[in-house]
């Protein structure tokens, strides 16, 4: 579908919906390709490849709210039934005063920008290029090393575009590229067999880094032989910059409306409040170029803009979207978040190793869950035991236990080791006073 | 499942039963002999058996050894309720067909979501490119494989309208809320899904399937002074809307009530090794993560397993045999073939203490040179299948519950998770414990909460000392992630010792 087919098919979705019965209305239409291919043992081991599109309609009926979405497009009959069915079905539900569309005022209307998120040559790259690129990163590995099991290496794209439309005025559409190259490398090493793997990805397939990927799989899986635990205790804790993420998700789950207003958060009634060391300034930056969380409107069309989330600690705002705001009494501001930029600190990671007396580099995480109302957590780990500046062993079958709280009044520093491969733009950060149970 | 040969694709159940949106296809089929449920099946996909072949010819085009359709029609429900209203209805309809083709352990893959005969080829196409080497291919006569019937339902969930279903969370609701005057909120919900699954493939073997899947589940917050905690409790089959009944419901809401109160005096444990008692039914999650998904056969085809090099060997006590098994009836993990056509069985993986059998597919099954075992799952259509678990359970054992918790000096018991997780090669495997207790001289004492259990497979597995007589199934709604694909999947369990795992907790 051309962007005028799927807006032409959106429209029409809208007002169908209006007219049998539904006060407003809001479509998506979104499409996608992708292709991905595996190599093993010098032979493409798995080629996928396809296209997909849907419809997804939320409804507006007699004070009544629900969702429906479909992937056959092709029948409009079809597509009139299934909108119908949705309505009737929609007013067996009770009614909900805070389910509205946005406030026309708050959608975004302004110029669109050019935030970098598309390839425009997506289609004209070469099917045995890509597979070529998936062969050279096995080539980095095999053969290196007598202990290597198994490798595998993969090349994956994707291109989508949506288009979405309500029935008070907003349209808008959105059109991404993305590629990666990963590998996964397995060695022998005692009675375990630890793997360890290592990717790369872009928008544009010309900023792919597409050399050493292989390498650095091996030299990680490498560096897990012999991985033991150690005795319990208190001590200080590295998280590699790609892992980051995982420390962080539960604070932004914390600030979410529906969180807030559903119990679920152990950050009520903490605005202006210091939650966090001095070291935790957050930023919300939805127009950084070619940024993987760049976007000019959220998914309900709402305009974005920059905003701190935390500043030397202080919650500064929650991420209240149209429903949760009008059950909050708090005004919308988008419910979800773009880029989030941890500000960085001067020293790279192998410094702030450097300069640890004893800790652990977290490396790997392994289940684990938190506690959404207390922020409790407790997540298994792997990683390597630091003492006097210097990595002495690979540790794992460990586990880190505490509060966010606790954790992030204890973030003592920051790296300057911005991870960009996502759109939790962080780098690896240090905390202090970590339990860790092992031995 | 039995169906009428006039019941088409419904788009949606949002409304009242019974719309039918394509026209009937009703074709002839004379030259076949098939079940009027096959007939159905080919009519409900708008399909021909000359068209499959068709499609199956230009997917072996290029020399692949084999190839599989996986045609999948499945309609989505669910029903939320928040703030003590039901104000959240969403439904999804997800239609299409996964062409594979194989030669050898290689795979190529393409699916079309619409299902005619130029968008089928073009997708065979695509899969065939896995090999090069273009021959010609003769068909195997086609014959029909009838699958297995283990979830006979009454009523189809595409036949129920959400306001039959209204009222069963609306009296959830209002129980949870009556039972504890703690309570602060509840989320519930109840979500159903049906699949209808045409499966053909270059051996000529054409089978069907039909797979009704709902789930209750509720989720309570209460507060005590300052201190808010929370739990949810869910429950899901293979069954169809006769299941819901007000006993099922007050169930769940004593359940969820039960398991949030415990937190409130939970402390957390002081870090380190120690015993581990896992209690009957959910501790499952012990088999589904520290041997199950090392069980795998793709893992251990390629070496990456750390059971890779076990088969035949004594890896526990002989007391020991554990099971995957899609044949239980009604459950959330049974299927009545598998996502390769192939029949489902009971697996014996571990048969007194002996390493028995991998989980295998098409794939691993012929490297291997076993007879498939009907693991072969996919996610859908989308997805190539894998080696996945069904349910997955022990034997009781020659203990008593009261024999282990005698052998306990101090200690941990567990009954109740969220999530876990292993890394196949190194072995390491966790499990998030909700809540449980502190064993001290064999008696339970003061409750705990909010820990991770670490361990290493083989060596937890070994270290199980003794297991009881109680064995429980748990029906909860566990989905099993790999490879980007989630499957339904069940556990069960009876109380087992594991001599030592590394808890997470408070350092001293």
């Amino acid at each position: 579908m051309t962007k005028e087919e799927k807006y032409s098919l959106a429209e029409w979705a809208v007002n169908y919906a209006q007219t049998n019965g539904a006060q407003g209305a809001k479509v998506n239409i979104y499409e996608s390709q992708e292709s991905k291919v595996e190599v093993r043992d010098k032979k493409i081991d798995k080629l996928q490849q396809s296209t997909q599109s849907g419809l997804s309609i939320y409804l507006y009926v007699d004070k009544k709210y629900s969702s429906h979405s479909t992937n056959r497009l092709n029948n409009k009959d079809e597509l009139k039934r299934f909108i119908e069915d949705a309505i009737e079905g929609t007013k067996f539900l009770s009614e909900d005063e805070f389910r509205t569309l946005p406030e026309p005022h708050l959608y975004f209307k302004g110029e669109k920008m050019d935030l970098g998120t598309f390839d425009k040559d997506f289609l004209s790259i070469d099917p045995q290029k890509k597979v070529k690129l998936a062969f050279d990163i096995e080539k980095e590995v095999l053969g290196k090393d007598t202990r290597i099991i198994s490798v595998t290496t993969s090349y994956y794209d994707n291109m989508s575009s949506s288009v979405k439309v309500t029935s008070n005025g907003f349209k808008g559409d959105t059109a991404h590229t993305y590629y990666s190259l990963s590998a996964s490398v397995s060695v022998k090493g005692g009675d375990a067999r630890p793997s360890s793997s290592w990717s790369e990805s872009a928008i544009v397939f010309d900023k792919l880094k597409k050399e050493g990927i292989g390498t650095k799989a091996l030299d990680r899986a490498l560096k897990k032989i012999g991985q033991s635990k150690i005795e319990s205790g208190k001590m200080t804790m590295i998280i590699e910059n790609r892992l980051a993420a995982g420390s962080l998700g539960p604070l932004i789950s914390a600030i979410r409306g529906s969180s807030i207003q559903q119990k679920n958060s152990f950050l009520i009634d903490k605005l202006g409040e210091k939650v966090g060391s001095d070291k935790l300034t957050l930023i919300d930056d939805p127009f950084i170029i070619s940024g993987r969380g760049s976007r000019q409107f959220d998914g309900e069309g709402l305009a974005l803009k920059k905003r701190t989330i935390f500043e030397k600690g202080i919650l500064r705002t929650y991420l209240i979207d149209t429903y949760y705001g009008k059950k909050l009494n708090m005004d919308p501001n988008s419910g979800s978040t773009t880029n989030l930029v941890l500000e960085k600190g001067s020293r790279s990671l192998e410094e702030m190793i450097a300069s640890l007396d004893k800790g652990i580099l977290i490396t790997g995480f392994n289940g684990g869950n938190s506690n959404a109302s207390t922020g409790d957590f407790s997540y298994g780990i792997d990683g390597f035991l630091i003492e006097n500046g210097k990595i002495i062993k690979p540790v794992s079958e460990m586990n880190i236990t505490g509060t966010a709280k606790q954790l992030w009044m204890n973030l003592e520093e920051v790296g300057n080791d911005v991870y960009k491969n996502s759109s939790w733009r962080l780098p690896s950060l240090k905390f202090k006073d970590i339990d860790f149970s092992g031995i | 499942m039995k169906l009428n040969r006039r019941n088409f694709i419904k788009t949606s159940t949002a409304a009242a039963a019974g719309t039918m949106i394509l026209p009937p296809f009703l074709q002839s089929f004379q030259n076949f002999q098939f079940s009027n449920d096959m007939k159905s099946y080919i009519d409900h996909f708008e399909v021909s058996v000359e068209l499959m072949q068709k499609v199956i010819r230009e997917a072996m085009s290029k020399g692949g050894n084999y190839a599989d359709l996986f045609f999948e029609h499945k309609i989505s429900n669910s029903l939320r309720l928040q703030d003590g209203k039901v104000n959240r209805a969403s439904s999804n309809v997800d239609y299409g067909v996964g062409i594979r083709v194989l030669k050898g352990d290689q795979t190529g893959y393409a699916y079309s979501e619409t299902i005619d005969e130029k968008s089928m080829l073009n997708a065979a196409r695509m899969a065939a490119n896995i090999a090069n080497n273009p021959s010609q291919f003769k068909f195997d006569a086609v014959h029909e494989k009838i699958p297995a019937d283990y979830y006979k339902i009454s009523q189809k969930w595409e036949d129920v309208s959400v306001k039959d279903k209204v009222p069963f969370l609306q009296k959830l609701n209002d129980r949870i809320f009556e039972h504890d005057e703690k309570v602060i909120k509840v989320n519930a919900w109840i979500g159903d899904d049906t699949s209808y699954v045409l499966f053909y493939n270059s051996e000529g073997r054409l089978t069907y399937d039909y797979r009704p899947l709902v789930s209750l589940g509720a989720f309570c917050n209460m507060q005590r002074g300052d201190q808010i905690e929370n739990s949810f409790s869910s429950y899901s089959y293979r069954k169809g809307f006769e299941w819901l009944s007000d006993d099922l419901i007050e169930m769940l809401a004593k359940e969820v009530v039960d398991k949030t109160n415990i937190l409130f005096d939970a402390t957390k444990p002081k870090a380190g090794e120690m015993p581990v008692v896992l209690g009957a039914g959910g501790s499952g999650i012990l088999l589904h993560e520290a041997m199950g998904h090392a069980f795998e056969a793709d893992f251990n085809r390629k070496g990456t397993s750390i059971f890779s090099d076990k088969m035949g060997k004594k890896i526990a006590e002989d007391f020991i045999t554990i099971i995957d098994d899609g044949t239980l009836e009604n459950d959330r993990g049974a299927i009545n073939i598998d996502d390769e056509g192939n029949e489902v069985k009971k697996t014996f993986l571990v048969k007194d203490g002996i390493l028995n059998s991998y989980i295998h597919d098409r794939i691993s099954a012929n490297h291997y040179k076993v007879e498939p075992t009907g693991n072969g799952r996919r996610e859908s259509f989308r997805h190539v299948p894998l080696p996945r678990m069904r349910s997955t359970y022990m034997e009781p054992g020659p203990h008593t519950r009261e024999d282990i918790f005698e052998n306990v000096d101090y200690g941990i018991y567990v009954d109740n998770f969220t999530n876990g997780q292993v890394k196949i090669g190194a072995g390491d495997f966790t499990f998030f414990v909700k809540s449980g207790y502190l064993i001290e001289k064999g008696k339970l004492t003061q409750p705990i909460k909010d820990i991770n259990i670490i361990g290493n497979g083989p060596q937890a597995l070994a270290d199980i000392s003794m297991a009881a007589n109680d064995y429980l199934n748990d029906n909860g709604t566990w989905t099993c992630g790999k490879s980007g694909q989630s499957v339904p999947v069940t556990m069960g369990l009876p109380t087992i010792l594991v001599k030592k795992l590394t808890v997470g907790g408070t350092s001293v």
